[in-house]
């Protein structure tokens, strides 16, 4: 068992967005969860991660069997769970070299493990870079700064490959994207996927599920997981539409 | 372009003042120039209890020990103080009950305005509380209100009515001690409005005045007092004319509201005082403390300003947010033209918590007038989590005039999250021969233009004035006779 | 002369200290200069310091540092270390050291060097004597001493400082850094005056440190005219590192002729009180000014940086970049005024400041003002203070950096948009390399830090060490 949600309810600034949400997820595993907008797939990557503005108000979030509920955002971070952002954020003045490797250090040193010496940093860069078709020169670029929404998302898998998580949520990774954009961002996220870790893909379109198959769909509404399935519930969703959805509650 | 804009900006500064003139209705007159009998005139011809006296009394000693304020960017010709008459109100013949028993004379005056009362009576459902030459007239629809608990009266009738309301409020948020202009209205304050809603109540229709100064050589010293209690709205707008004269006069009102928890004020002003001819002379002065504080948490006041006319402008709407959550709104379009200076802005203290304040101000400067935007954003220590966003803009038309903006953005705690954003432009000639290509001659296009770039402070304004107010800024700036 | 001690500076014990010390001021004066002096010190008389009152000076008290006592040598002192100002060396940069001590400009071995180019550098004295003819046009015509109390009394007492003149069409490859220090036994006062003239065409990096050597109180008040002659380029950096018991007051007027484009840049990373008056005039059409200022304070720190940008002629672009971070009980004021006149068309003049406030008790005043006479421009300003970004310290957690780094990454990159400027490589290492150290709370003054910053021999890495935090 990798993650475990319990009747989670959760909200912001005094308004409930989760409702009770219930969702398991095991090693190996790739869940997807579709729902209209605004129904709190964002808010659930966001309390998944351990985002402040948002007030957990009732049930239990398991990682590990841990209580995730007890860890900052960088110690869940750290204990390997990743979340690639809807919208990634521009952090000009920062280079991307040095934030990846801050961050590979930290989680290093959590770890117990030595930091990685600057040229076995450096290569690892340049492997993981493939992964994702970055041709550029990283070092000098600042974080998202200038990216085009393409090679936002992109920049997100790469990060997932330096840092290598167990748990991945992935935030409408396919938003924005053109087919080629798309099925790189796929590509790479097919090829680190393991035994050991788990994917939840957050998507509002089935699109993305044709090349990042899943083994389970769910569908958020109104705060709630109110349908699951295997991959051919997200078709059914495609054909009917969200409606469909509406009229089965 | 060639000389099209220069042809512009001539009809703009040649256009007649539109409501230029004046009636001859039988006005009674204090002797001329101000010392503590004067003070005692005012007050005993409106009959007042000791209390009022006293406090023109004191406000008149504190007034003699100040200087007047100078601002940097405003070039004000020295005013004498003595040689302005500081109260003239129409001779009443007796108490007036019904609008079939009012001066018809008055009524015709009211008419030229663009004020029937019966019209408005009839259709739009706005209670007017006329003013002409510091004297209150009529107040209509007060039976109406007085069924929902609201007071809205004349101010003097509130002295003699509500003396404890005014006693409480009168002064509490603009004290006479506040600055030369403020004592001064405290001294020899004629009339105004008096405005009081309950506690949760809203009041059902917009409140509004009018102004007008008649007589050569009165100041008009109004003074205006709104108290919103707890969960109380009111919208209440403001809008004066003046008629044309050559000797400058001098306008130094107060506004003052007070706006209690959960309450919300909203109050409007269309200005369109003389603002002098061509050659600058002439022009009423206009010198006007307007404060109100949010004392209760949630409280909202929100002042939104068109200002067309006066010569000189100096004019700052405040908002005191006491209360935590509490917001303050100021939406403001200043156009000045030929002569005219307008020295106007706001200040925004904040001292609650959460507390949020907008400004928004657009200033449109033509022929060889100065616009300055002079604001104040001030968040203190214990306001914490506390947002203002300000834009001011100016708008150029042609090179002869000047567009100011000078904030003041004090901050004093690390949660807050201040904005403010100035920018200067001009109509471009690209959008000129846009609209020229489809049709629009210049002028109309001008008028398009500037309206365009007024309307996120325009569409702030209740319904009836943000119509007549578009009017107002084309003729401002297009200046064509009636 | 004997050093005197002032109890404290007031307008009065200053005007009899000129009274006394008459003759020795004028001694090297010519008799232009001598008259420049009288009339300055007729017009402190009458202004005397700015105060409270006055509506630029409204936000900087500088009650408590008039309030000391203070030493007013009047000539270089014999027995201090001269020679220690000339370890302050930027590695890597080809610069031409100069250095001041308490005012007096020390000299390698010359006071005045006279390269090949025709370039001449040293002691504005010395200049004085030599060469009016270069000084002369320009010194005290820029400045003014009517309405200005601090350039007055600087005009009044002032005999030494720097003088740099570039030939037309020379254009200087190697930086000049120039090194003000201080240290004394005592509180010292020190006024000193600088000029700087670009020919037609020339070209010239300037790099102006302000050090302390030790914790004493000082007061020094600066003024530095610089002339950007037609079409020349100047880069100008002024790098503020003094104790926390100093306060100084630096008055620069920047002239430039037409085409002349300059960038400058102030850094005030330490220092109890500093005023920076920055003056730009644009003498003729197609000039371009970018001035860009970063000030890092804690504890009681006090930086207020007043830009006055008078676009006189048409077709001129300014552009101010502002940004502060302020923590404990720092203050900190911006006062920026664009003046665009009536004939400066097709003119385009932006200001920005943003603040960081980083504790409950930092305070900051920003007065971004724009005085606008002619319709032709494009004009904007902005001023923002708020927090670090909530979106973005979540990102970066997210990815497992701590907390802390977090905002230490955050605060870096919010200074970055300013030291990104700075055009030198080896230069702006170093600033960054000050940046970090600041943020930290590891920069202090005194000879191991400045020496010790990325050296051959020890070479800094960007690792943030967290217990230090």
């Amino acid at each position: 068992m990798l993650l475990k949600i319990t009747n989670l309810h959760a909200s912001i600034k005094g308004k409930e967005i989760l409702k009770g949400i219930n969702l398991e997820v095991n090693k190996g595993e790739v869940h997807a969860i579709m729902g209209p907008n605004g129904t709190g797939k964002s808010t659930l990557a966001s309390v998944i991660a351990g985002r402040d503005v948002f007030d957990v108000t009732e049930g239990e979030i398991l990682y590990n069997t841990k209580n995730l509920m007890t860890l900052s955002v960088e110690e869940r971070a750290r204990e390997g769970i990743f979340l690639g952002f809807q919208y990634p954020v521009e952090i000009p003045g920062v280079s991307i070299t040095n934030f990846m490797r801050t961050a590979v250090n930290e989680i290093r040193k959590y770890r117990g493990f030595d930091p990685l010496p600057a040229g076995e940093f450096l290569k690892m860069m340049e492997e993981k870079k493939k992964l994702v078709e970055i041709t550029s020169n990283l070092t000098n670029r600042s974080v998202n700064e200038g990216f085009s929404g393409g090679e936002k998302k992109r920049n997100e898998i790469f990060q997932m490959a330096m840092l290598e998580p167990t748990l991945a949520i992935l935030d409408e990774t396919d938003s924005g994207l053109d087919i080629d954009a798309l099925r790189v961002v796929a590509n790479g996220v097919n090829k680190l996927r393991t035994p050991e870790n788990g994917f939840v893909i957050i998507t509002h379109y089935q699109r993305l599920l044709d090349y990042i198959v899943p083994d389970f769909v769910h569908v958020l509404y109104e705060g709630r997981i109110v349908k699951s399935g295997g991959k051919e519930l997200a078709i059914e969703l495609e054909e009917k539409g969200y409606d469909w959805i509406k009229e089965q509650l | 372009m060639g000389n099209e804009p220069n042809n512009i900006l001539d009809a703009y500064t040649t256009g007649e003042y539109k409501y230029g003139f004046h009636s001859d209705i039988e006005t009674e007159y204090a002797p001329i120039g101000l010392n503590e009998d004067t003070v005692r005139y005012i007050s005993a011809r409106k009959n007042e209890p000791e209390f009022m006296l006293e406090y023109r009394l004191k406000a008149y000693r504190h007034w003699l020990t100040m200087k007047m304020p100078k601002w940097p960017h405003l070039e004000i010709p020295p005013i004498d103080f003595q040689d302005i008459i500081y109260y003239a109100a129409p001779v009443k013949k007796k108490e007036l009950s019904s609008l079939d028993e009012v001066d018809p004379e008055l009524l015709e005056t009211f008419k030229k305005l663009g004020i029937s009362l019966e019209e408005q009576k009839k259709l739009s459902g706005v209670a007017v509380d006329a003013v002409i030459d510091s004297v209150s007239v009529k107040t209509t629809f007060s039976e109406t209100l007085s069924k929902y608990g609201i007071i809205f009266c004349s101010f003097s009738e509130a002295v003699h009515n509500h003396p404890d309301l005014v006693k409480k409020y009168m002064g509490s948020v603009v004290p006479y001690t506040d600055n030369f202009f403020a004592a001064l209205n405290s001294a020899v304050f004629s009339d105004g409005s008096f405005c009081f809603i309950p506690k949760g109540v809203r009041c059902p229709v917009e409140l509004s005045t009018y102004f007008r100064i008649n007589a050569a050589n009165t100041g008009q010293f109004e003074r205006t007092l709104i108290v919103a209690e707890e969960e109380a709205y009111v919208s209440y707008m403001e809008g004066c004319t003046a008629p044309q004269r050559d000797e400058n006069q001098l306008h130094a009102a107060v506004v003052e509201i007070v706006a209690m928890k959960d309450a919300s004020v909203k109050y409007s002003t269309v200005q369109n005082w003389y603002p002098g001819d061509k050659h600058g002379k002439g022009g009423i002065y206009n010198f006007v403390t307007k404060r109100g504080i949010c004392k209760g948490n949630n409280a909202k006041i929100s002042w939104t300003q068109v200002e067309t006319g006066s010569a000189i402008t100096w004019k700052y709407p405040s908002c005191i947010l006491l209360g935590d959550n509490s917001v303050g709104e100021f939406y403001s379009v200043a156009v000045t033209n030929n002569y005219q200076q307008a020295d106007t802005g706001t200040k925004m203290l904040h001292l609650g918590r959460n507390t949020k304040s907008t400004i928004m101000s657009k200033g449109i400067s033509a022929g060889r007038s100065n616009n300055s935007y002079r604001g104040l954003v001030r968040i203190s220590k214990n306001a914490i989590n506390s947002r203002n966003y300000s834009q001011c803009d100016s708008l150029l038309l042609g090179d002869k005039c000047g567009a100011h903006t000078f904030p003041y953005i004090q901050t004093e705690n690390k949660s807050s999250i201040v904005e403010h954003e100035a920018t200067t432009s001009k109509i471009s000639e690209d959008q000129l021969f846009y609209c020229q290509q489809r049709g629009i001659d210049t002028e109309s296009a001008v008028g398009l233009i500037v309206n365009g770039y007024a309307k996120e402070v325009l569409k702030q304004l209740p319904m009836e004035f943000a119509v007549e107010a578009q009017k107002l800024l084309s003729i401002s700036l297009e200046g064509s006779v009636g | 002369m004997e050093t005197t001690a002032l109890y404290p500076i007031t307008r009065e014990r200053l005007l009899d200290f000129y009274q006394e010390n008459h003759e020795h001021l004028i001694a090297n004066d010519t008799p232009a200069f001598r008259d420049n002096r009288e009339k300055a010190i007729v017009s402190f008389q009458k202004l005397g310091f700015p105060d409270k009152k006055l509506e630029n000076w409204r936000n900087t008290d500088l009650a408590a540092s008039l309030r000391l006592t203070y030493d007013y040598p009047l000539q270089p002192s014999a027995d201090e270390d001269q020679q220690k100002v000339f370890r302050c060396n930027i590695p890597h940069m080809d610069t031409a050291v100069i250095g001041q001590l308490n005012g007096w400009y020390v000299s390698k071995d010359v006071p005045l060097m006279e390269l090949g180019n025709g370039i001449i550098i040293g002691s504005l004295a010395e200049a004085m004597k030599k060469y009016p003819q270069l000084v002369e046009p320009h010194l005290g015509k820029y400045t003014d001493v009517e309405a200005n109390g601090f350039a007055a009394l600087n005009a009044a007492f002032a005999t030494d400082g720097t003088f740099i003149y570039i030939p037309d069409g020379v254009r200087s490859e190697k930086a000049v850094q120039l090194v003000n220090v201080i240290q004394h036994r005592e509180n010292i006062f020190i006024q000193s005056r600088n000029l700087i003239v670009l020919g037609k065409g020339a070209k010239l990096t300037v790099v102006h440190c302000d050090d302390s050597y030790d914790h004493q109180p000082s007061f020094s008040n600066i003024v530095t005219e610089i002339v950007v002659g037609e079409g020349s380029l100047l880069d100008h950096y002024k790098l503020q590192n003094l104790n926390n018991s100093s306060t100084l007051v630096s008055s620069t007027w920047f002239h430039l002729e037409r085409e002349a484009k300059m960038e400058s840049h102030y850094l005030s990373l330490n220092g109890s009180l500093i005023r920076n008056n920055t003056y730009v005039r644009f003498n003729g059409p197609y000039g371009n000014a970018n001035i860009y200022g970063l000030y890092l304070l804690d504890s009681k720190q006090h930086v207020d940086n007043n830009v006055a940008v008078d676009h006189a002629s048409p077709d001129c672009m300014s552009n101010e970049l502002f940004k502060g971070i302020l923590d404990d009980h720092a203050t900190g004021v911006f006062s920026g005024h664009i003046l665009v006149r009536r004939d400066a068309q097709r003119t385009n003049a932006f200001q920005t400041n943003r603040n960081l406030l980083l504790t409950d008790t930092a305070k900051i005043n920003s007065k971004p003002f724009l005085e606008i006479y002619n319709d032709d421009v494009k004009c904007s300003h902005g001023s923002t203070t708020g927090q670090l970004d909530e979106t973005a310290m979540f990102y970066l957690r997210q990815r497992g950096i701590g907390e802390d780094n977090a905002r230490m990454l955050l605060m870096f990159a919010f200074t970055d948009e300013v030291v990104s400027k700075i055009a030198i490589d080896p230069l702006r290492y170093r600033i960054e390399d000050m940046v970090k150290k600041r943020l930290q709370g590891e920069l202090q003054i005194c000879e191991q830090c400045v020496l010790h910053c990325n050296t051959p021999d020890h070479p800094v890495d960007f690792k943030i060490d967290v217990s230090k935090i």
